[in-house]
């Protein structure tokens, strides 16, 4: 049977930001890693973005090296305690691995969780000989952090350009405690730091330092991955009242500030009784969580139905278990607000599933005549992120695609020589795991460049 | 970490910090702002560079004592520091020459007119300031605005310095003295700064003349790079960011009444700490 760890119990689930996930015992993890078959082909390996050597690390929890398999793991992935928690294995590894078809993939997720968490994080090894040129990484994300610990195992003189005040981009403002301990990041931004990686805090790319400055400055290459940090709005009359938040001021609020924890914590959250969050991903169903975890009654509202949420399964499952109510077919419409304009109800209208659209999921059609109203004193917007503006914005010269991504060529540079992009800037926005994949790749590729252009 | 070099109060309700932040100062422009946080457990609130020195590498930033934030920053001291300032922030304010502008600020807005005042006449433009204030002792920068203004006009609720009336009955005569000459132009640009009941004052009066009119707008913001969304604010119906698209919008098409909604949004929150 596949191993899957347990979850803390509900009381304090919802009492408490703590970890819902509890993570796989020494003796279920070996067990479980004992049911992988050690495929020759291994296709759990072409499951992975980054390629991790997978039947490998598998085989050393069965040995009870769990040492050796994080350094195996490191080869290849540089965050692996946030992966083993935060990447949906479902449609990667564990998709691809032949237990699939009997519906017991072996638990990849889990076991890199394992090991991350139970090896003690070996630091990186800085034989610092002078490093040789200096690359610039713009955003401290997924794909900054990898593309930036490659460069420095690579012996490159890296600095990451960071616009908050704390390093981690979307697993430090996005995604909640209780999914990804920021204990747990804080760890693996250690590990990226000792291996010569310097994180600089508060530099806004485009105003605090330009590109062209960068240059100036000596860097050789400058890698953009600033994200898909711009909230999608839904585009109906009231979006502006008060209490209306996007996901991203809400997380940010709750996750980079902690607002959570207010007054002792400057940063204050306001929210009300019935709090509505529009969206199905991820990050609608976290912050789902979150308002629930604040003692507050909460409505998932989905224009389609529970088979097209993109979020994943577990997720799901998680926030039904914590009592989210789902208002599946449901469209808001219109945002009624009181006199001092603070929402008070939400208009919406039902909707049915018609043909598949060209994302192969059902098309959603409103019912005619089925308008209805949501009581709701607060309401987040979480359709989705479009890339962050702000550097094509101010950068003479970066050419950008119709929906905002920054163009790249094959070799991820972008229209300017020496700038190179990836991860959801280029991309829009996609997973955690996806965005390291694309750091990975412009690690390779700065490299090329800079040795071909010596 | 950013050094505090000076923080002396201007009067009971608002200091003036110089702060040591070199490469800030030397990006900023007229019109920018910075976002800072005293410590981890702070708030990010944003503030409008008041002057900086290159050569020093220092900034000013006038902050008014307003909530819990800004009540620890007024009692830190030279030497102290703050643990993240982000910046410069926001378009540089547009200040080429053009003709006349009038410059009107009210309250802790005086802090930020000054440097607007400054790149405007520095360009070449006539320079007229409006500057008020509830009482004389809350009227600050009078003489750093008046150095670079060819007519200053001060005003107080209380008409304790100046005359006794708001910001907006000099350039109501100014207009209607104008109105009556036949050899006065009107400005080419009035640019306002200050509470959101002024700046709508100020721009229904510009409304009524057709005389194009910047606001520089003061949303509650966190992140302050696009991402939150907490900064939007209606301009000619849509939706724009204070923090990336702004700080300054053509007033005339700004929905005012609710920008003041939404800076209520955290009343309740902020008397529970004050």
């Amino acid at each position: 049977m596949r191993k899957n760890p347990a979850t803390l119990e509900m009381q304090k689930r919802l009492s408490s930001f703590s970890e819902v996930s509890l993570g796989l015992t020494k003796e279920q993890a070996k067990e479980e890693a004992g049911r992988c078959l050690q495929c020759k082909n291994s296709p759990c390996i072409s499951g992975c973005p980054v390629n991790i050597q997978i039947p490998d690390f598998i085989k050393m929890i069965k040995e009870d090296r769990p040492e050796e398999a994080l350094k195996k793991i490191l080869e290849k992935n540089n965050l692996p305690a946030v992966c083993g928690r935060v990447c949906p294995q479902e449609n990667q590894c564990e998709k691809a691995c032949v237990l699939q078809k009997k519906n017991m993939p072996i638990n990849i997720g889990a076991l890199e969780r394992y090991v991350s968490d139970y090896a003690s994080q070996e630091q990186g090894i800085i034989e610092n000989k002078a490093k040789k040129d200096k690359v610039a990484v713009v955003g401290s994300g997924p794909a900054g952090l990898t593309c930036a610990a490659d460069l420095a195992k690579s012996g490159y003189a890296v600095v990451i350009f960071e616009s908050l005040h704390q390093a981690g981009g979307v697993l430090r403002y996005g995604i909640p405690e209780f999914r990804l301990p920021k204990k747990i990041l804080d760890r693996e931004l250690e590990y990226i730091k000792s291996l010569g990686v310097n994180i600089k805090l508060n530099a806004l790319i485009g105003r605090t330092q330009t590109i062209e400055g960068l240059f100036k400055e000596g860097f050789r290459a400058v890698f953009i991955a600033t994200g898909a940090g711009l909230p999608q709005t839904l585009g109906i009359p009231g979006e502006n009242a008060n209490l209306v938040y996007s996901a991203n001021e809400f997380l940010t609020r709750v996750n980079l500030m902690k607002a959570y924890q207010f007054p002792e914590y400057a940063t204050p959250i306001n929210i009300g009784e019935n709090v509505v969050v529009v969206g199905a991903g991820n990050v609608a169903i976290d912050c789902a969580r979150i308002a629930k975890r604040l003692n507050k009654n909460v409505t998932l509202v989905y224009r389609r139905s529970e088979n097209e949420m993109p979020a994943r399964a577990e997720e799901v499952t998680h926030a039904k278990e914590e009592q989210i109510n789902l208002k599946l077919l449901t469209q808001p419409v219109k945002i009624i607000t009181d006199e001092k304009n603070f929402i008070k109800e939400i208009a919406c209208i039902k909707m049915e599933l018609g043909d598949a659209d060209a994302s192969g999921r059902k098309r959603p059609v409103p019912v005619k005549g089925s308008e209805f109203n949501i009581k709701a004193d607060t309401l987040i917007v979480a359709i989705g992120q479009n890339p962050n503006p702000l550097i094509p914005a101010l950068t003479k010269d970066l050419a950008i695609n119709k929906n905002g991504t920054i163009v790249v060529d094959e070799n991820c540079m972008t229209s300017i020589k020496g700038v190179f992009a990836g991860g959801d800037i280029t991309t829009g926005a996609d997973t955690v795991i996806s965005a390291m994949g694309a750091g990975k790749k412009a690690a390779e590729e700065i490299d090329k460049y800079i040795k071909h252009n010596l | 970490m950013f050094t505090i070099l000076e923080n002396k109060p201007l009067n009971s309700a608002v200091n003036k910090l110089i702060i040591k932040a070199e490469q800030i100062a030397s990006s900023a422009k007229a019109g920018q702002f910075v976002v800072i946080l005293i410590d981890d457990k702070g708030e990010r609130i944003p503030l409008t560079l008041s002057d900086w020195d290159k050569q020093q590498g220092t900034i000013t930033l006038i902050a008014q004592i307003a909530g819990a934030t800004t009540k620890k920053l007024s009692q830190l001291k030279a030497g102290d520091s703050i643990a993240h300032i982000l910046g410069p922030l926001g378009h540089p304010t547009e200040t080429e020459k053009i003709g006349t502008v009038v410059c009107v600020a009210g309250g802790v807005g005086i802090a930020e007119i000054y440097p607007v005042a400054k790149a405007f006449k520095e360009a070449g433009n006539r320079v007229l300031s409006i500057i008020g204030a509830r009482t004389q002792e809350l009227l600050i920068l009078q003489e750093e605005v008046k150095r670079f203004s060819d007519e200053l006009f001060i005003t107080t609720d209380d008409g304790s310095l100046g005359r006794k009336s708001l910001v907006t009955e000099p350039l109501k005569e100014l207009f209607s003295s104008i109105e009556k000459s036949t050899h006065t132009k009107y400005p080419d640009l009035v640019y306002v700064i200050g509470p959101v009941v002024m700046m709508k004052a100020v721009s229904d009066l510009t409304k009524e003349y057709s005389i194009k009119t910047i606001a520089s707008l003061n949303p509650i913001m966190v992140d302050a790079t696009g991402m939150c969304g907490s900064c939007r604010c209606s301009v000619d119906g849509k939706t724009k960011y204070a923090c990336v698209d702004g700080p300054d919008f053509d007033a005339h098409k700004v929905d005012f009444n609710e920008l003041s909604q939404r800076l209520r949004l955290f009343n309740t929150q902020e008397k529970t700490v004050l």
